[in-house]
């Protein structure tokens, strides 16, 4: 980007996130097509869209690959980077912390400690059923974390928030390490889990969390102007009339249900949350009420690309999609830390 | 003059040897509790030695550390329990003022070595030990020492530039630490049952079967980067205040970083390949210290000895609890490490001093 000379006008600066955010949009359609073109059984580009638009015409056994499987893993894709990228950028601009991701409040090590538990105690074995202690460990986690940062004076500052959600996560750490050693089936369950994918999962599995990403998608929306103040420190926030408590409240509430239900199903793939935010940041500029919209748009493209990529390189097995995601993401990271400053929060 | 001159006021102590050539500050309270660590430390030290199949009293623990007592206890104390238990006491401490170090220079309570890759990358080289079977013939020791110096070479090259400034080599450690960890879960998804069963045991952090041959590398570390941490942390008390201030008090900025973070990735480094990544003790350790110290910044030696204070009652705990188990000092250490750390969190803000 070239610096401009003189200062944009607010309409000419609108005008030109709307452009960028359309054709931001256009890619990401294109990355979702080809997600859906691409993988161990090639599809062409002409097939794909008819078999999305005119499924009466497609042959058999491409509708159901595209449907059956390739569909539903573009949709997990989809969603899983949207939420995951709107809960990093959330989550920074609540703690004031360039490092933080969404699995600072304990998300990730709470949906593993859940699942490790269903596995290992209730020998549960079903398929999906182990999504549901996912999303359970994963809330109480952070509902834990919450109450213990925001007792005392002052509720929940950052470092009081960011330090009971080490806590928590190495007690919880902790336990699923000793289950897992003492539970092969529970081990089992855990390091597929752990290595991040979107692969394999039922439209069924994306009904079930489809509700909290909504939810929780709309609720880090609306949070932008009240971000905003809040980057500029609690006192002034308050200043200008943010009740700075409840903001970080229904902050912590939105990151935990989107990073809950999209960690529960794909693991931990929370370096999407920390990239991306910076990313767009770069865009931007600090304003959350761009800075979040962009993020729903390029986290999908990240996690996607990934994906895709995934399954090219390792043809005809594929990669996980976290593995992926930062080998892809940390050189990008790396390189844009020593090309210039991130910006501060 | 006076030999020694000594004041008290406010709970601190000046003191001035001879002709003023050596004079300071020392807090009363980050006195007494180091003092206080430290014999709980040796305490914990010895009923670790103590304890074990072969029943040997805590009366003659300490005699037999100093060679006397009969043959058979001599034995069992020099062979089996002290290597086990001082691979203890210097991984504790060499991660506790590891910990201590980062957290003081970035000033966030959140940074530890296992942030910026060191840790991650002795993992990723034991794990593919392990998974893909080279490197058999180094160990599990050296392989670890290795993958943790070629990780931080690897951070501190990429953050070069300009001088690689604290922020931006924590920044480039966390992009490095995460490929490291998600090449080692492609491992350990990728591995057979029971290679995934032994990498995550190692991954833990135990104490389990370790001898002298554990012992002497990270004494000899131990005994080199500890001295050099101390005479540093003259620096690190500079730093503290932000980079613009310590230049302005005259501190050279990029070389005192670049030396604290060879020292602090030093320790880190060792002590992962003496018993695996005990992971959270070093963010933690240095935490606790600086609440029981109610001091400013994590300090060094109350770190370390916190350090050692929770391996050793981790490991101690871990043979009571499951004595056949043989169950990782790293489960307990996180299991025992947390709740100190809350109860500290909500003991602070209760009082009003928590940040």
């Amino acid at each position: 980007m070239s610096a401009p000379i003189r200062p944009p006008t607010v309409r000419g600066r609108t005008r030109h996130h709307v452009v960028a955010l359309t054709a931001g949009l256009l890619v990401l359609a294109l990355v979702c097509l080809l997600s859906i073109a691409i993988g161990a059984r090639q599809i062409p580009l002409t097939q794909v869209v008819s078999s999305l638009v005119d499924p009466g015409r497609a042959p058999e056994d491409i509708l159901a690959i595209v449907r059956g499987l390739r569909l539903p893993r573009t949709a997990l894709g989809l969603l899983a980077g949207a939420a995951i990228g709107l809960a990093g950028a959330v989550m920074q601009g609540l703690t004031r912390n360039p490092l933080a991701d969404p699995g600072l409040l304990g998300v990730s090590a709470g949906a593993a400690f859940g699942i490790v538990t269903a596995s290992a105690v209730l020998h549960l074995t079903g398929l999906y059923g182990y999504i549901w202690f996912a999303i359970l460990g994963a809330l109480l986690a952070s509902a834990v974390v919450y109450l213990l940062g925001g007792v005392g004076r002052g509720g929940a500052t950052p470092v009081k928030l960011a330090l009971a959600g080490v806590g928590v996560t190495l007690l919880l750490g902790s336990l699923t390490s000793a289950i897992v050693l003492a539970s092969p089936l529970a081990l089992d369950r855990y390091r597929y889990w752990t290595a991040g994918s979107i692969a394999g999962q039922t439209s069924g599995t994306l009904l079930r969390v489809l509700p909290f990403l909504a939810v929780g998608i709309l609720a880090a929306l609306a949070l932008a102007p009240a971000l905003n103040s809040l980057a500029l420190g609690d006192q002034v926030a308050t200043a200008l009339g943010r009740r700075v408590g409840l903001i970080r409240l229904g902050g912590a509430a939105a990151v935990t249900v989107l990073a809950a239900a999209t960690v529960a199903v794909t693991g931990p793939i929370v370096f999407v949350g920390l990239v991306v935010p910076h990313l767009v940041r770069m865009i931007t500029g600090p304003d959350y009420r761009w800075l979040l919209p962009y993020t729903l748009v390029l986290a999908p493209i990240l996690l996607l690309t990934a994906d895709i990529a995934g399954r090219v390189v390792a043809r005809p097995g594929e990669i996980q999609v976290g593995v992926i995601v930062a080998f892809l993401g940390a050189p990008f990271f790396i390189a844009l830390v020593r090309r210039r400053r991130l910006a501060e929060l | 003059m006076a030999l020694l001159e000594l004041s008290t006021e406010a709970g601190r102590a000046t003191f001035r040897l001879g002709r003023g050539a050596v004079s300071g500050v020392v807090s009363v309270r980050v006195l007494v509790v180091t003092t206080v660590l430290a014999v709980a430390t040796f305490g914990v030290f010895c009923l670790g030695v103590a304890t074990g199949d072969y029943p040997i009293s805590v009366t003659d623990v300490v005699p037999a550390l100093f060679g006397v007592g009969d043959s058979g206890t001599l034995l069992v104390v020099n062979e089996l329990r002290l290597p086990r238990v001082l691979v203890g006491l210097l991984v504790g401490a060499a991660f506790g003022i590891s910990g201590a170090v980062f957290q003081t220079m970035t000033r966030n309570p959140l940074a530890s070595p296992d942030m910026i890759g060191v840790i991650a990358g002795a993992q990723t080289a034991v794990v593919a030990g392990i998974v893909l079977g080279f490197g058999a013939g180094l160990g599990t020791q050296a392989l670890g020492l290795l993958g943790a110096l070629v990780a931080a070479l690897a951070v501190y090259v990429l953050a070069w530039g300009r001088g690689a400034t604290g922020y931006r080599i924590v920044l480039v450690g966390i992009g490095v630490a995460w490929m490291c960890t998600s090449a080692t879960d492609y491992l350990i998804a990728k591995a057979l049952p029971f290679e995934a069963q032994k990498a995550v045991g190692w991954l833990v952090g135990s104490l389990n079967e370790r001898g002298w041959q554990h012992v002497r590398p990270i004494g000899l570390a131990l005994a080199v980067l500890v001295p050099a941490t101390l005479l540093l942390s003259r620096w690190l008390r500079t730093l503290q205040l932000g980079e613009a201030v310590a230049t302005g008090l005259g501190t050279h900025v990029a070389r005192a970083q670049l030396a604290l973070l060879v020292t602090a990735v030093g320790l880190a480094a060792f002590g992962t390949a003496a018993a695996g990544p005990i992971l959270f003790v070093a963010l933690i350790a240095p935490q606790i210290a600086q609440r029981l110290a109610a001091v400013a910044a994590p300090p060094l030696l109350v770190s370390a000895l916190t350090g050692s204070l929770i391996v050793l009652t981790g490991d101690l705990i871990a043979r009571h609890v499951l004595p056949d188990d043989h169950l990782p000092v790293g489960v307990v250490t996180g299991v025992l490490g947390a709740p100190v750390l809350l109860w500290l969190l909500a003991r602070a803000n209760r009082t009003g001093s928590g940040g």
